[in-house]
């Protein structure tokens, strides 16, 4: 494991917000396993507790406390300047720390996801959904690692970005699907294993295309960004 | 030898300007950067280390510019003012991760060197966030120390440092410097500049000011003119006899009492005395104005 990842992970696991990512995984496995208990149609709680809940807020949301959490704290708390006066190529440092994002990510989204696929309906579907989760993970902590280079306020503006673009936006204006992960992962799991449950207008290729896109793009915009990271010159 | 150099450097926000066309050369020794609070130390010190482009005017290590430049901190140490750590560490795995960072042939060996020459082996081993704040600033300079650069820059290193351990840091910084590193440090403090370094720039309102040897700043500093309020029985008497010293430049005399310039801090804080008992004049109040670091700094500037 590269030391930039052992820092990040332990800052990651030290810090109290670490705890804020567990409520939402376990309110989605709760709701899955309550209404399988009661013998609701899974066609009724399908689609409001995978995708309403469980892709259109667990994924992000936890993608968003990691993926700001793994350099953006650092970059609040000065601490990112112990690992930037290190003669370490940027992408270096920006490759771990998305790769600690990713796998943080996918594990706690995509293995509650997984529970309530398969309650919903088969193991083939859960595994459709951690695996559509995981390229997900990776776009979206792409995005929000970017984002923590980019403003000040990452956290803020990566939750306009869930809750208004993906969530508000996407079911009043259809144009707005094209450019939103969630419909990617929809797309994804969907084609993985066909159930009905789920639907989407992306289509597969286009899905595919964009994730990569999103990812390297933001990734690259991410190590570009911080080749030029500023200390503000501030005097206390 | 390792040379930091600045030519013309200048940074601006919008419209405000923080340094202006500062140039100076770096070399073995310890270097003191003086100047008051907002003097813009710090954005130097943040041009220098690879922190921020300068708006003009370049910065570079033996010829290498420092920004946007990955490479210069093989060479490059720097201790930021920000007391930011990884509290979640012990010092040992803080400096160690460094070490590893600086892929460094032997981390180990090169963690138990800096850790000992900050003497900090015995709380090693303890987490960062339970240290005392110079404790914390000596786990930073280790870490900044490990991989034994050519350049060190600390921007306020001796802050929240208690006596015993402002003396021990300053005779780390003197034995790097007698051993051919360059060292530059910044501090508002008179003090602390005259007791570590030889050589100080000095830094005013984004300018340099002055620079050269810490002697020679110290001697114009204390020869500049001072201005004194004086309250007496007879002021206006006072006033007669002072205009007659050589070391009083001008007096000016109102309601409240007497302002005197006086052009020797010296001979004109010798003479007073003499000349109030001669002539049998008592004096209430004898007040130095003006004698905050920023009137200093802002007369050397105009000197």
């Amino acid at each position: 494991m590269s030391t930039v990842a052992w820092i990040t992970a332990r800052g990651l696991f030290g810090r109290r917000r670490f705890l804020m990512l567990f409520p939402l995984p376990l309110l989605l496995v709760g709701l899955a396993t309550t209404s399988r208990a009661l013998g609701v149609d899974p066609g009724q709680w399908g689609q409001p507790v995978l995708v309403g809940l469980g892709l259109a807020v667990v994924l992000p949301v936890i993608a968003l406390i990691v993926g700001t959490g793994v350099l953006g704290s650092e970059i609040d708390d000065g601490t990112v300047v112990h690992i930037l006066t290190k003669p370490l190529p940027r992408w270096q440092i920006i490759l771990p720390k998305l790769a600690v994002a990713v796998g943080v990510t996918a594990l706690t989204a995509g293995l509650p996801l997984y529970v309530a696929g398969v309650l919903a309906h088969s193991v083939r579907f859960g595994l459709a959904l951690a695996a559509a989760a995981t390229v997900g993970a990776l776009a979206y902590s792409a995005i929000f690692l970017a984002l923590s280079l980019v403003t000040r306020r990452p956290v803020l503006l990566g939750l306009v970005y869930v809750l208004i673009w993906e969530g508000l936006l996407g079911n009043f204006v259809s144009g707005t699907r094209v450019l939103s992960i969630q419909q990617y992962v929809v797309a994804l799991a969907d084609r993985l294993a066909p159930t009905g449950l789920l639907e989407t207008p992306v289509s597969v290729p286009v899905a595919a295309v964009m994730s990569v896109v999103a990812a390297l793009g933001f990734t690259w915009l991410a190590i570009n960004r911080l080749r030029s990271f500023s200390m503000a010159g501030e005097t206390s | 030898m390792t040379e930091l150099q600045l030519a013309g450097v200048s940074r601006w926000y919008g419209n405000v300007v923080a340094v202006n066309d500062v140039t100076m050369t770096l070399g073995p020794g310890v270097t003191g950067l003086l100047g008051p609070n907002g003097a813009g130390k710090t954005t130097l010190l943040h041009m220098m280390a690879g922190f921020l482009a300068p708006s003009r005017g370049a910065v570079t290590l033996d010829g290498e510019p420092t920004w946007r430049n990955p490479a210069v901190y093989r060479r490059l140490g720097l201790v930021s003012e920000r007391e930011a750590v990884h509290s979640f560490l012990t010092a040992h795995e803080f400096v160690l991760a460094s070490a590893k960072l600086h892929k460094l042939p032997d981390p180990e060996a090169a963690t138990r060197r800096a850790i000992d020459l900050v003497e900090l082996a015995d709380a090693q081993h303890r987490r960062i966030g339970t240290y005392s704040k110079g404790m914390r600033q000596r786990a930073r300079v280790a870490a900044a120390l490990v991989h034994d650069p050519q350049l060190l820059l600390l921007d306020e290193p001796f802050n929240g440092m208690d006596p015993r351990q402002r003396l021990h840091m300053m005779d780390l910084l003197h034995s790097l410097g007698d051993a051919g590193r360059t060292i530059l440090f910044s501090s508002h403090i008179l003090e602390e500049v005259e007791q570590v370094s030889g050589t100080v720039q000095v830094i005013v309102a984004g300018r340099l000011a002055a620079s050269g040897d810490f002697r020679t700043i110290r001697r114009l500093m204390t020869n500049r003119p001072h201005v004194f309020v004086v309250r007496s029985t007879d002021d206006r008497a006072l006033a007669v006899r002072l205009i007659g010293e050589a070391s009083v430049n001008g007096v000016e005399l109102d309601a409240t009492g007497l302002t005197v310039r006086a052009g020797d801090y010296g001979a004109f804080t010798r003479a007073l005395p003499r000349i109030a008992l001669d002539s049998g004049i008592r004096v209430r109040h004898l007040l130095p104005e003006d004698e905050s670091l920023e009137s200093v700094f802002s007369y050397l500037v105009e000197a």
